[in-house]
């Protein structure tokens, strides 16, 4: 089962790799790991997707606490939760699919944020299942290179972390 | 506020968090702190003659004293040498601090001489560690460091100070409280947890107390000792927890697991109710884990919440400081208002099953004509110290024969590597052991093999003029590993038999010590009386059968009722 977790942790030096050594030292899985400050600049948020049984996944949020530097652990797909990962993508439009490109665009809301008479550059936000999409029916088309940031979650309405 | 170095700012708050005895070997990195420490004067520091037996001595000064143990160490070789002490400390939960020198802050990361990322190389061993980068935050590392080696279950804390940051100014203002946001270990049980465990306790017709060096670190054997004998369960220790509960109460069912006592085995896999204490359910104690305690509901007390539910599933999760969580418990059942007799009378038809069991197969050996019995020299070395030594062990047969022959009855008297299993602890710890409690007896139990891998000790004992006992089990083998290769690998010894070892009396009388030998059954009291009347150093080597086994023996991964007997 896939969980994501969100994870509040102290800035510190290290602290990042504590939990991804964690995860490798234990034999636990990470699927995507997305980390960044929150407004108070001391504490990063970080999101991670995991998946396990209900014994991994617990074990994986004790052994997460365990760490000093780690202040909490929340698993939000226990509840409602919104998830987006953005991915940019370069792909091949000449002549004969420059049309169709900018079509599928259109279909799936994605931007345009770089243009070169051979490639157009698109920026496509959404859970991973429509980025999972895009990139099916994109491929065909000639996909030359793409990058992700991982996922980001955020559980919906009052909760917060 | 004047302002002072770095170097010395480490002297003070060792003052401040009452550290008397440091362990460590000097370098390039580290000689600020040394010179400090020395101007100073008022901290004894052990110079040891390899940096890992800095670690083990700490280690050993820490798991006797219940005091955080302190070593020090150089960068590179002299920070990777203390690497398998940290990580035998991490993997018992021994408090202890350990103090590298690093490459000035403006080098680090250029390969400089003697650079080594000691914290990246050390973070999953530790329970955490600290590169300073500013000597205004040394203050507060080392107070943080001594509270959270000592704190919650405890742990090594690493402190990596390079050489610009020792000679750094800054002001000195030691905290002297510290609170942690992001760390807030759950000491106090939840009383509804407890609640739940009295009422399985209540129902439960063949309980057993399993307890662990929780026990010991928690300081939690008198609510223990107090509980069991309420209740009148039978107790069963891990190795860790040998001394938590008296090895000599007919309450005791000696040590569980691999090659622990037939009747505690059986008890376990017979039992209804678990009472676990400040152990963590290992493989070595389990054996095949869909096997274990069958029928048994479990209650487990544990600081550590993710040792709760790991190896096991539990029916009642305490997650709190062992002594409280007992404490609580106790209260619990004197409330209930039973007095100890009904208990006693309750538990009687499951005490004749244990004692069947007691009857059926107690710990024994085979004596043989001519040859020394390992098993023989612990039961002697028992009886001349009346129980009442500080016995260190190495690791394998040694430290299993020592955990099956020697009864022990208090906490703190048996340091012995248990979760990392490393072999060459056993004397530096003694040595340890030796500078916490000068007047006390301190024998190490080592074999032929062991003793070899921090032999180099020996010196420093000598300089400390420490009176520490050393018994070697000398078979010629690396027994443990031998034993497993005849009984699994086709009796192929591969790299176990040593066709030289050193006259270990003669190494003795090389460092000056004195050294004792026994290769007759009939020496074995003499030899030991000598060696234990010694005023200084001593070896006492035993020529041993050489292919003794440990038994009885669960093979591993086979279920706890599956032993090897004798």
């Amino acid at each position: 089962m896939k969980h994501t977790l969100s994870v509040l942790v102290e800035n510190e030096p290290g602290a990042l790799s504590r939990i991804t050594g964690l995860f490798s030292g234990r034999g636990f899985n990470i699927e995507s790991l997305c980390v960044a400050p929150t407004l108070d600049k001391t504490m990063s948020h970080l999101t991670l997707v995991t998946n396990g049984d209900e014994a991994i996944i617990e074990q994986i949020i004790k052994q997460l606490n365990r760490l000093v530097d780690v202040y909490k652990v929340v698993d939000v797909s226990e509840g409602e939760f919104v998830e987006r990962e953005m991915a940019l993508i370069k792909v091949r439009a000449e002549d004969e699919t420059r049309a169709e490109v900018l079509r599928m665009c259109d279909i799936f809301r994605c931007k345009v944020v770089d243009v070169s008479p051979k490639t157009y550059t698109i920026e496509v936000t959404g859970p991973e299942s429509k980025l999972r999409a895009v990139t099916e029916l994109l491929n065909p088309l000639g996909i030359k290179e793409i990058t992700r940031t991982g996922t980001i979650a955020i559980q919906r309405e009052k909760k917060t972390i | 506020m004047t302002k002072i170095p770095g170097k010395q700012m480490v002297v003070e708050a060792f003052k401040k968090e009452g550290v008397d005895i440091v362990f460590g070997f000097p370098g390039g990195a580290i000689i600020d702190v040394y010179d400090a420490l020395e101007k100073d004067g008022s901290i004894k520091h052990v110079l040891v003659r390899h940096e890992q037996g800095a670690a083990h001595a700490a280690d050993g000064y820490a798991r006797a004293s219940g005091k955080v143990g302190v070593c020090i160490a150089t960068s590179g070789p002299g920070a990777t040498n203390t690497v398998t002490g940290i990580a035998t400390a991490y993997m018992d939960s021994i408090p202890m601090v350990v103090l590298t020198g690093q490459v000035p802050t403006g080098l680090i990361g250029n390969d400089a001489f003697q650079e080594v990322d000691i914290v990246g190389i050390t973070r999953p061993c530790t329970k955490h560690n600290y590169l300073v980068k500013d000597v205004k935050d040394l203050p507060r590392i080392l107070k943080e460091a001594f509270y959270l080696a000592r704190s919650g279950r405890p742990g090594p804390v690493l402190i990596d100070l390079p050489k610009d940051v020792q000679n750094a100014r800054a002001e000195f203002k030691y905290p002297e409280k510290i609170k942690l946001r992001s760390y807030n270990p759950v000491v106090e049980p939840h009383g509804k947890q407890i609640e739940r465990a009295f009422k399985l306790i209540e129902r439960a017709k063949q309980p057993v107390i399993y307890a662990g060096g929780g026990v010991i670190i928690a300081n939690a054997h008198k609510e223990l000792t107090k509980l069991a004998e309420y209740i009148h369960a039978p107790v069963t220790m891990t190795l860790m927890g040998l001394g938590c509960f008296p090895g000599t109460s007919e309450l005791s069912l000696g040590m569980l697991g691999m090659h622990g006592t037939y009747c505690a085995n059986m008890a376990m896999a017979n039992t209804d109710l678990i009472i676990a204490v400040g152990a963590r359910f290992d493989d070595r104690v389990t054996g095949k884990i869909e096997a274990f305690a069958p029928n048994a509901s479990i209650i487990h007390i544990d600081i550590d919440p993710t040792s709760i539910q790991k190896n096991v599933r539990v029916d009642v999760p305490i997650v709190g400081d062992c002594r409280r969580a007992l404490k609580k418990l106790v209260k619990a059942v004197e409330a209930d208002g039973r007095p100890p007799e009904v208990w006693k009378e309750r538990a009687q038809p499951w005490f004749d099953q244990i004692n069947a069991w007691k009857k059926r197969h107690p710990l024994t050996y085979k004596e043989e004509p001519g040859v020394i019995k390992p098993q023989q020299v612990i039961e002697k070395l028992y009886e001349l110290t009346k129980g009442k030594a500080i016995i260190t062990t190495e690791v394998g047969q040694n430290q299993m024969w020592t955990a099956q022959f020697y009864k022990f009855d208090e906490p703190r008297t048996l340091l012995t590597s248990g979760g990392l299993g490393t072999m060459g602890y056993g004397f530096p710890a003694a040595i340890g052991a030796q500078m916490a409690f000068p007047d006390k007896l301190v024998v190490d139990v080592a074999g032929d093999g062991s003793i070899q891998m921090n032999i180099q000790e020996m010196a420093t004992a000598m300089e400390q003029r420490l009176p520490v006992k050393i018994v070697i089990l000398n078979n010629q083998f690396l027994g443990m590993v031998r034993q497993w290769q005849e009984l699994f690998y086709n009796k192929v010894y591969a790299a176990t038999e040593f066709s030289v070892t050193p006259d270990f009396v003669k190494l003795a009388e090389a460092y000056g010590a004195k050294g004792f030998r026994a290769t007759k059954p009939e020496e074995v009291d003499e030899t030991l009386k000598k060696g234990l009347e010694t005023e200084g150093l001593a070896i006492m080597e035993f020529a041993i059968a050489r292919e003794e086994g440990v038994f009885p023996m669960v093979p591993a991964g086979k279920a706890t009722t599956e032993m090897l007997l004798v």
